[in-house]
């Protein structure tokens, strides 16, 4: 009989989650297999990195939803993708002669590329259905799109529009099994130079992740406590009730009371 | 005025205006200190502040506090913690003597272990820019930090393993799938702990017991971790959750922990409370920290120091609350800050050394992101790199890939190579439990069980009817 590889029995518990488990081995190293299938895996990562979004192709699903103003395009100060990599601070800054109106809204919408712009291609669309369709009371912004963005571009883009409060969604750094995950960054009261501890984050939001309908209405809860407390951040908790089917905390593995 | 930082090399003179520029101009490049403008602005102008600090006495370490004392509470908790005493055998050296005075055999672990309270983070931060990565691999080794909560970690000969069973909407399957694994792969006797997805505090405590069941239920010498953040810990603890570790991202200057959101002062309360629980069973060490280059940076909160001196002084936080486990992620944070593997490689020895130096029990992320230009390879040179420092413990994700946090870490298999290369044991709290299980005889080329623990087959075997 061939054993230069041993299969492990719980790769079936696959089913309950996408991690590498239970990939078998050869002696205690992976097999052939799992390691080819690792390599492909990490490449596409790396080209998901590199792909630009087609602002063109966004704008238009922006414009099928009901209800949501025309979409607004800016830049960050990076030119380009590696200027992006190289220079974080470059991302967080809105590009000169950036044309948005100072309208005030109640919450800005503002949608970055981030690394991943598969990510917003996909899904930044579904979100922000998701938001109008579970917020209608509140007053928000027209869809900004920052190209080569990353987070705290929201507060410059909030500043200019003056609004009480930014959204922005982002593509999330890709992984192996999920090049495609959408982040979702909120700050109450923004302005420029605030900290990450101001902003308040949901993420993972994906079909294999946080559904889009989800992540609205723990936003919506996010939200309503920051119009109570005044402010975002660590001082706002999430104290939503889990919002996941299986609310209970024991798994297959938990053992029996009796054992 | 002359610069007391001034060296004469080839003809040529080269001047530092402060010593926080001479530190930052001596460190090995990087992306984090090109981005900052702290770095030499040639190999030259590096060599050339490498000499200088060679000649700076480690005494002046204590007379000019690179981020003054008024300003910055960790600057105010290095200075007031000072153990003159400690510090006497060393008092007289400079720099380069120091490094000559670590690598003698007059240092040997016992004079290194009293030495800790004498070292402030400078001093060890300024030694390892001229240090070479075997220099920092050979000291790193005679540095001997034990701690305990159900099992002990850091003792010679032994690596342990945190499984890291992360899933992207916390379901409590997933997660338990990932624990099974990373059981039977012989992981987790440094600790379980969970990245949760969100900071939802029901959830954190939903985790806690999920976690505490398995470990009572199979009477695993671990602990678990939930890493949320501090003040939420706090919470779960009021509200009677089973908190084994308090987790905390901790940075190196006031300014840091600001945007981390948290104050010394949480910390403390939080060490007590989680000592009030009284949940270890062979130590009290009940705090997990996590670091990283380049934090203080990204925080907007450097004052120009270079960001391995910044991450030196978050050792300054964490020695100072007893850690069970300290974590250098190293390459999480991006290209922006660490580009490389090459870079990823130094900076993992630099922060091991300047943690295990000061007495902390360090362990490594050794990881990179699908930015960063890196690949498993770069991990496996690191892991083996660290491996033969004595790493006090690893990362164990399920096949590599953290398919909640997207970026690449050491898998349960990696940590089954170190074994075998280098002959390290697990925990030996943990190596008996093991062995009693039937998963795997480290007296036997850390040889794995075919089959699986009866109770681990009973609940997949339910699993798969259920």
């Amino acid at each position: 009989m061939d054993n230069r590889v041993t299969d492990n029995p719980w790769r079936s518990l696959r089913r309950f989650t996408d991690a590498r488990i239970g990939m078998g081995r050869a002696g205690v190293s992976l097999p052939t297999a799992e390691l080819l299938a690792f390599q492909m895996a990490h490449a596409q990562a790396r080209d998901a990195v590199h792909q630009p979004l087609d602002v063109a192709r966004l704008v238009a699903d922006l414009g099928a939803i009901d209800g949501v103003l025309p979409a607004l395009t800016v830049q960050s100060q990076a030119v380009d993708r590696a200027d992006y990599l190289r220079h974080p601070d470059k991302g967080r800054r809105l590009a000169a002669g950036a044309a948005l109106p100072g309208d005030a809204p109640e919450l800005a919408i503002v949608i970055a590329d981030g690394l991943s712009s598969r990510a917003v291609q996909d899904h930044a669309a579904a979100m922000v259905a998701a938001l109008m369709a579970q917020m209608p009371g509140v007053r928000m912004s027209a869809p900004v799109i920052a190209v080569q963005g990353r987070v705290a571009i929201g507060d410059d883009i909030a500043a200019a529009m003056d609004a009480a409060a930014v959204l922005v969604l982002i593509g999330e750094r890709p992984g192996l099994s999920s090049p495609d995950s959408l982040g979702l960054y909120f700050t109450q009261n923004p302005g420029p130079g605030l900290s990450d501890a101001r902003r308040n984050c949901i993420s993972n939001v994906r079909p294999a992740g946080l559904l889009p309908g989800h992540a609205a209405a723990r936003f919506a809860y996010l939200y309503a406590q920051a119009q109570v407390l005044g402010t975002s951040g660590v001082a706002l908790k999430d104290n939503s009730a889990p919002l996941l089917a299986d609310a209970a905390a024991t798994s297959f593995l938990s053992p029996p009371r009796t054992e | 005025m002359q610069s007391r930082y001034r060296t004469t090399l080839g003809g040529q003179v080269w001047r530092y205006d402060t010593l926080a520029q001479v530190m930052a101009r001596a460190t090995p490049d990087r992306a984090g200190d090109r981005l900052a403008g702290v770095a030499a602005t040639s190999a030259q102008d590096r060599a050339a502040a490498q000499a200088v600090l060679a000649d700076v006495p480690l005494q002046r370490f204590l007379e000019e506090a690179l981020i003054p004392y008024e300003d910055d509470d960790v600057t105010r908790l290095i200075i007031d913690t000072h153990d003159a005493a400690a510090f006497a055998p060393v008092a007289h050296l400079t720099v380069g003597d120091f490094r000559d005075w670590l690598l003698s055999d007059l240092a040997t672990p016992a004079v290194l272990a009293a030495l800790r309270p004498g070292l402030t983070p400078e001093m060890a931060a300024a030694v390892c820019k001229i240090m070479r990565n075997q220099d920092l691999i050979l000291v790193a080794q005679k540095c001997r930090v034990t701690t305990a909560f159900r099992g002990t970690i850091g003792l010679p000969g032994r690596l342990s393993t945190r499984v890291q069973p992360n899933h992207p909407v916390d379901d409590v399957n997933g997660i338990a799938a990932s624990i099974l694994d990373g059981l039977m792969y012989a992981g987790g006797d440094a600790v379980i702990g969970i990245n949760p997805a969100t900071d939802n505090v029901a959830q954190a405590g939903r985790l806690l017991h999920l976690m505490a069941d398995i470990i009572d239920g199979y009477g695993i010498p671990t602990q678990s971790c939930v890493l949320t953040h501090v003040t939420n810990t706090l919470d779960c603890i009021t509200a009677g959750a089973p908190v084994d570790l308090v987790f905390q991202s901790v940075g190196g200057t006031q300014g840091t922990n600001d945007a981390f959101g948290f104050t010394l002062d949480h910390l403390a309360q939080a060490q007590d409370a989680a000592l009030g629980l009284g949940r270890g069973t062979v130590g009290t060490n009940v705090m997990y920290f996590e670091t990283g280059q380049g934090s203080s940076l990204s925080a907007g909160a450097n004052h120009g120091l270079d960001q391995q001196t910044c991450e030196a002084r978050a050792y300054a936080v964490a020695r100072h609350y007893d850690p069970l486990l300290v974590n250098t992620v190293v390459g999480f944070i991006g290209p922006e800050y660490l580009y490389d593997g090459r870079e990823i490689a130094r900076a993992g020895l630099e922060d091991h050394f300047c943690g295990k130096l000061l007495g902390l029990p360090m362990g490594c992320d050794i990881c990179y992101t699908n930015h960063a230009e890196a690949d498993q390879n770069d991990v496996d040179s690191l892991m083996t790199l660290l491996g033969v420092a004595g790493v006090s413990f690893i990362m164990g994700v399920p096949g590599s890939d953290d398919i909640m946090l997207n970026y690449q870490s050491t898998s349960f298999h990696d940590a089954l190579y170190l074994r075998r290369a280098l002959g390290l044991k697990p925990a030996p709290e943990f190596d008996a439990w093991l062995a009693r299980m039937g998963i795997m005889d480290s007296a036997d080329g850390f040889r794995l069980g075919d089959g699986m623990p009866d109770g681990f087959a009973k609940r997949l075997a339910g699993a798969a009817h259920g």
